[in-house]
């Protein structure tokens, strides 16, 4: 194979390798901070930055890590970058901080940053990483972003917090959508997304794993 | 060179090599941070005290919270076993939360007197009172006390007759969302100006009722609806107001401001 492009590291995971969309990694924190746009956001560069600088410095070091401590070293690295972003966003940001705290620390056990860190640090020089990790970090945005304008649009009338859609209980037409704040409609969505991404780029459909034979014997089931 | 990366000697290395430069970025990260983040805290619970005395609006500036506290809001720290004010402490530095933990400034509480399962009560708290023109205008008082998964940190405002409720809420608590998390809702909160805490001979008896409150009731005006799927969370919050506004509580304090006539 050769060496990747910066261009590509950088656009292919938004739609042609997304975390989410064709990996199927990250979906935990996905279901649970794009029920408003804010925290989507504030989630996304946080997790744009740890994969990115995560990447970096695991393949700066990359020729010295043993390969029997690999993992946990590349999770030591993860771990204290999520940590530092953690304090940042409590310092900064304390009200998103309280509605985030949990997720953020999940990031460490995200497994887009392992992934990556695993996948593709582990083989390449530091820039490329860093860049493959913002890449991976968009694609995830784009994700979260995606849910995150669906659900508070249609589920609260708003965008950020300010009024979109005039609600019907303060007088306006809109009704909205309750069940698009819970956890569960954002697999509906995911699964929706995935659906028009496979449509759109056929190659991203995989082969079936199994194929289920004819039923050969004449009689029903009982 | 693999078999040299790969020797016991050299893993430990990397292995040392990679904690230290962790722990160092992580340290200096938490420790450069920390003023910052205390100051968050101390001016996210005084966001929550202006809410609940209905002062201010929502949405005001970190700098607007500060002046306005500084301006309205005198804190003063109380002795709950005597009910004086105690001048031993700074009110503005006091921590009753870590004072609850110190042996030396907190009492063990019995089984049957912990109904609000806060295991210590600290000797002195910080109130805190809005007062205008040197009159009492309402006071506020810190309550606490476990619901299903947390401790709820919150705050009672009472007007200076020390029984209508101003406002009441948490600002501090990990309730399930949703459920025992609509402690937060305001229109739950809003069930709650209004209300009287005691009854003539300054028993609390202020109660959370399940299955609605019927307002032909003559004790409508000492009860509020529970909460929706929380059980356990209303009943903490029931206990808690029970506990703090009892003699274990502020007892002493409230009868000692009621008896001065303020």
């Amino acid at each position: 194979m050769s060496q990747p492009t910066v261009k590509e590291v950088l656009l292919n995971p938004i739609f042609n390798n997304n975390p989410i969309g064709l990996q199927i990694l990250g979906i935990c924190s996905a279901l649970a901070v794009t029920s408003n746009l804010k925290t989507a956001v504030v989630m996304s560069i946080a997790l744009t930055l740890v994969t990115a600088f995560s990447s970096m410095f695991i393949s700066m070091i990359r020729s010295q890590i043993p390969g029997s401590i690999r993992m946990i070293v590349q999770m030591v690295i993860i771990a204290s970058l999520v940590i530092v972003v953690d304090q940042v966003l409590r310092a900064y940001a304390f009200s998103l901080a309280k509605q985030l705290s949990v997720f953020v620390g999940l990031i460490i056990t995200n497994c887009i940053v392992m992934g990556r860190a695993e996948a593709f640090a582990m083989q390449n020089p530091p820039i490329l990483s860093f860049m493959d990790g913002i890449g991976n970090g968009l694609g995830y945005s784009a994700m979260l972003l995606t849910l995150g304008v669906i659900r508070e649009l249609f589920g609260a009338g708003k965008l950020f917090g300010f009024e979109i859609l005039s609600l019907a209980k303060d007088g306006g037409w809109y009704v909205p959508n309750g069940m698009l704040l819970l956890p569960p409609s954002a697999f509906f969505l995911i699964g929706l997304i995935i659906w028009a991404l496979r449509t759109w780029k056929t190659e991203q459909v995989e082969a079936p794993a199994f194929k289920m034979a004819p039923q050969v014997i004449n009689k029903e089931a009982y | 060179m693999s078999s040299k990366k790969e020797s016991t000697s050299r893993t430990l290395f990397v292995a040392l090599a990679v904690s230290l430069v962790s722990s160092i970025f992580v340290a200096g990260a938490a420790v450069s941070l920390k003023p910052v983040q205390i100051e968050n805290r101390q001016l996210d619970k005084q966001r929550s005290i202006l809410a609940i005395a209905g002062l201010g609006e929502a949405g005001m500036s970190g700098r607007e919270v500060k002046d306005l506290f500084a301006s309205r809001i005198t804190a003063k720290v109380v002795d709950l076993e005597t009910g004086e004010y105690s001048t031993k402490f700074n009110p503005v530095s006091f921590d009753p939360l870590k004072a609850a933990r110190d042996p030396k400034l907190s009492d063990a509480l019995s089984g049957d007197e912990d109904v609000a399962l806060i295991k210590r009560r600290e000797r002195y708290t910080t109130v805190y009172m809005v007062e205008q023109d040197g009159k009492l205008e309402s006071l506020i008082l810190p309550v606490r006390g476990y619901g299903l998964w947390s401790t709820l940190h919150g705050f009672m405002a009472v007007k200076a007759d020390l029984n209508t409720v101003v406002g009441f809420g948490f600002y501090q608590h990990a309730e399930t969302p949703g459920l025992g998390g609509e402690v937060d809702n305001p229109k739950w909160k809003a069930l709650w100006p209004g209300k009287t805490l005691f009854d003539e001979a300054g028993k609390p008896v202020i109660q959370i009722v399940k299955g609605g409150v019927d307002p032909a009731s003559p004790a409508a005006g000492h009860q509020v609806d529970a909460l929706a799927g929380a059980t356990l969370t209303s009943k903490g919050v029931d206990r808690l107001l029970q506990f703090w506004l009892g003699e274990q509580g502020f007892g002493p304090y409230l009868a000692k401001l009621r008896s001065q006539g303020v």
